[in-house]
């Protein structure tokens, strides 16, 4: 069996400030990770590899820095791992991203493909699904918990107020949510192997066999004009003075607000 | 000349630091609190491969690099000094003597258990009678037939009465001074070996130092490590190894009190701003952190010897005196700009003030260790 991963490489939102002037990312000096849904994604993979046996391919499409994603992927356990990475996929909207992903995707004999839910950096959580209607394969989004029966998966999916369990035949690609697993920490060993044992192949545009037109910011559809920061419209009130006063200020307030 | 560490090494301290602030750090007050031993920590750093990161796989080891491991130390015990000093005794004083000494068979017995974490190590030294003076071994071994009969006891031993696997030093022929010293592998369960007295320590509480006796215990001939009469050299090398652990444990100890610091001065408001504002605290912050820079230059440098086969006897005595009282400089002095709250145990740097003391103490005191500076210095 041979499971694909999807990954992508973020800043750590924690650590990520907007700046004030360009209104973007500030992305100097914040730590990069491996996405924590494609995380929770990866450990499943590597957990299906340990009950059942498969081989776990990780991909990845990003600039040259993002190697460093997938070299944790496989420090975890993953056996081979692949770098999409050239100047024409700069600036690929979902759309984009999706089309690039399934030329590689369709190099493999693949059973189960993986993504992560959604990225913590642009939130669309499109790039999954597409990756499916791409390579024109079944779906489930929202996975909490897999199992493997012959050639069928059952699969629950996650819902607001419960789950559906559905039965699903593979080829069939699955989007991770984080209640799916815990992680594991990459074992100590894990990252010696990953860097003097394991290879991270790179895959550029020509590699792929795409048309340049097709990929990158030039065969994306979504046009990003501006991005902005929503101005605070209401600021607090702070009542200063005894707290008489304070309380028939805030009464008056609430009055007039027609909230009391 | 070139500062940087690899990616391999800067991947492990990306996740040695993900696993001690998520794993370690929380259970770190509680563990001081009860003085219990950390075995779930134990547990957790065998299953990431922690326990024998410098050691080749073949052995059990993660066949990492030592600037790797000495990496992991100072982030355990940036998290728990207490766990950071089983980690550093087991892997720097019980494997490497075993590793670097032992046979095929010893090492195929014992350091692969060791460094793959399914067993715990010790190593006993000190005696009552024999802590600075280590010469002065008091414990006595004799061949009898095909085993060694020891008689003695140590005491402070890391992990002693929680390890599985002891080095430990005896007289094998009193007449020769220093030559007449021998190392042997001592299993928990040997007849005649007995755990003593269990110390009440001011600090590291979780980790243990605990009293071993030998009374006629029997120990089989090929437990011998390295030959009769090197044992001496034996302690005093892994001593060496053992000093640059303990170097960068004092160096976690002293960055967590600088990192507890940073975030303090930052929220806590007198006279209507941070303290941080306050150029007295500035000052002795650029102090802290420039004293901690430099424990971390001569530990990592010490360590890189190490990894190179250069000589790093002065370096790492220089490094663990250096790290040590730097921990002891920068930990008080956190406790005093938390001010009454630092003197609580509401905040951890009452507890990094008592867990800093020992590395000053441990594996050498600061004062042997420039007693070793000098030497190697002066050759006289």
């Amino acid at each position: 069996m041979n499971i694909l991963v999807f990954i992508k490489q973020v800043p750590d939102t924690n650590e990520v400030k907007i700046d004030p002037v360009t209104k973007t990312l500030i992305r100097e000096g914040v730590p990069s990770i491996i996405n924590p849904d494609d995380k929770n994604a990866l450990e499943e993979a590597i957990r299906i590899k340990e009950e059942y046996g498969a081989k776990v391919i990780v991909i990845t499409m990003g600039p040259p820095q993002a190697e460093t994603a997938l070299r944790e992927a496989l420090a975890m356990g993953a056996d081979e791992a692949y770098l999409l990475t050239d100047r024409v996929f700069a600036g690929a909207d979902t759309y984009a991203t999706a089309k690039t992903l399934s030329k590689m995707a369709k190099k493999f004999d693949y059973d189960i493909i993986f993504c992560g839910r959604q990225a913590i950096d642009g939130d669309t959580a499109q790039v999954g699904p597409q990756l499916a209607e791409q390579l024109n394969i079944p779906q489930v989004t929202y996975v909490k918990e897999v199992e493997i029966e012959g050639d069928t998966l059952i699969v629950k999916r996650a819902l607001e107020d419960g789950y559906e369990v559905i039965k699903v035949k593979m080829p069939v690609l699955l989007t991770a949510i984080k209640e799916l697993n815990t992680p594991r920490y990459p074992s100590i060993k894990g990252i010696f192997e990953a860097y003097r044992e394991k290879e991270v192949k790179i895959v550029t545009a020509a590699d792929l066999g795409v048309d340049p037109q097709e990929v990158g910011l030039k065969g994306s559809p979504t046009k990003v004009i501006s991005t902005t920061t929503p101005e605070t419209q209401r600021a607090g009130e702070i009542f200063t003075g005894n707290v008489k006063e304070c309380v028939q200020n805030l009464v008056q307030r609430l009055v007039e607000k027609h909230v009391i | 000349m070139d500062f940087s560490l690899t990616k391999e090494q800067q991947m492990v301290r990306k996740i040695v630091r993900e696993f001690a602030e998520k794993e370690i750090a929380p259970k770190a007050k509680e563990i001081d609190l009860t003085g219990e031993f950390p075995w779930d920590n134990v547990k957790k750093m065998a299953k990431a491969d922690m326990m024998g990161i410098p050691y080749p796989k073949e052995y059990g080891g993660a066949g990492g690099d030592y600037i790797s491991y000495i990496i992991a130390v100072e982030e355990i015990s940036r998290a728990c000094a207490a766990t950071g000093v089983i980690l550093s005794a087991h892997t720097s004083l019980a494997c490497f003597p075993i590793f670097q000494w032992g046979t095929k068979e010893q090492k195929e017995k014992y350091l692969i258990p060791l460094a793959k974490g399914e067993k715990l190590g010790a190593f006993a030294l000190t005696e009552p009678n024999a802590g600075t003076d280590a010469a002065a071994q008091q414990t006595t071994a004799v061949l009898e037939g095909d085993h060694y009969i020891l008689n003695g006891s140590k005491i402070f031993i890391t992990n002693g009465g929680k390890a599985d696997v002891y080095i430990v030093f005896a007289m094998t022929d009193k007449s020769k001074g220093t030559k007449g010293i021998s190392a042997f592998i001592i299993e928990k369960d040997f007849p005649g070996f007995y755990i003593g007295k269990v110390e009440e320590k001011m600090g590291i509480r979780g980790s243990r130092a605990a009293e071993l006796v030998f009374e006629d215990c029997v120990v089989p001939k090929e437990n011998l490590l390295g030959k009769e009469g090197e044992g001496f050299k034996i302690a005093m090398v892994t001593l060496d190894g053992g000093r640059i652990g303990i170097g960068a444990q004092a160096l976690g100890i002293a960055q967590a009190a600088l990192d507890e610091v940073t975030k303090y001065v930052k929220e806590r408001q007198q006279f209507g701003r941070p303290i941080g504002k306050f150029q007295g605290l500035q000052w002795y912050i650029a102090e802290m952190a420039t004293k901690v820079s430099a424990a971390r230059h001569l530990v990592y440098y010490a360590a890189w010897r190490k990894q190179n086969n250069l000589s790093y006897t002065m370096e790492a005595a220089m490094a663990k005196l250096f790290a040590s009282e730097t921990a002891m400089e920068v930990t008080p002095k956190a406790v005093q700009i938390f001010g009454g709250y630092g003197y609580t145990k509401d905040y951890p740097v009452e507890r990094l003030m008592r867990d800093a003391k020992i590395t000053e103490i441990y594996e050498g005191t600061s004062e042997v260790q420039k007693m070793v500076i000098a030497s190697n210095l002066l050759k006289m």
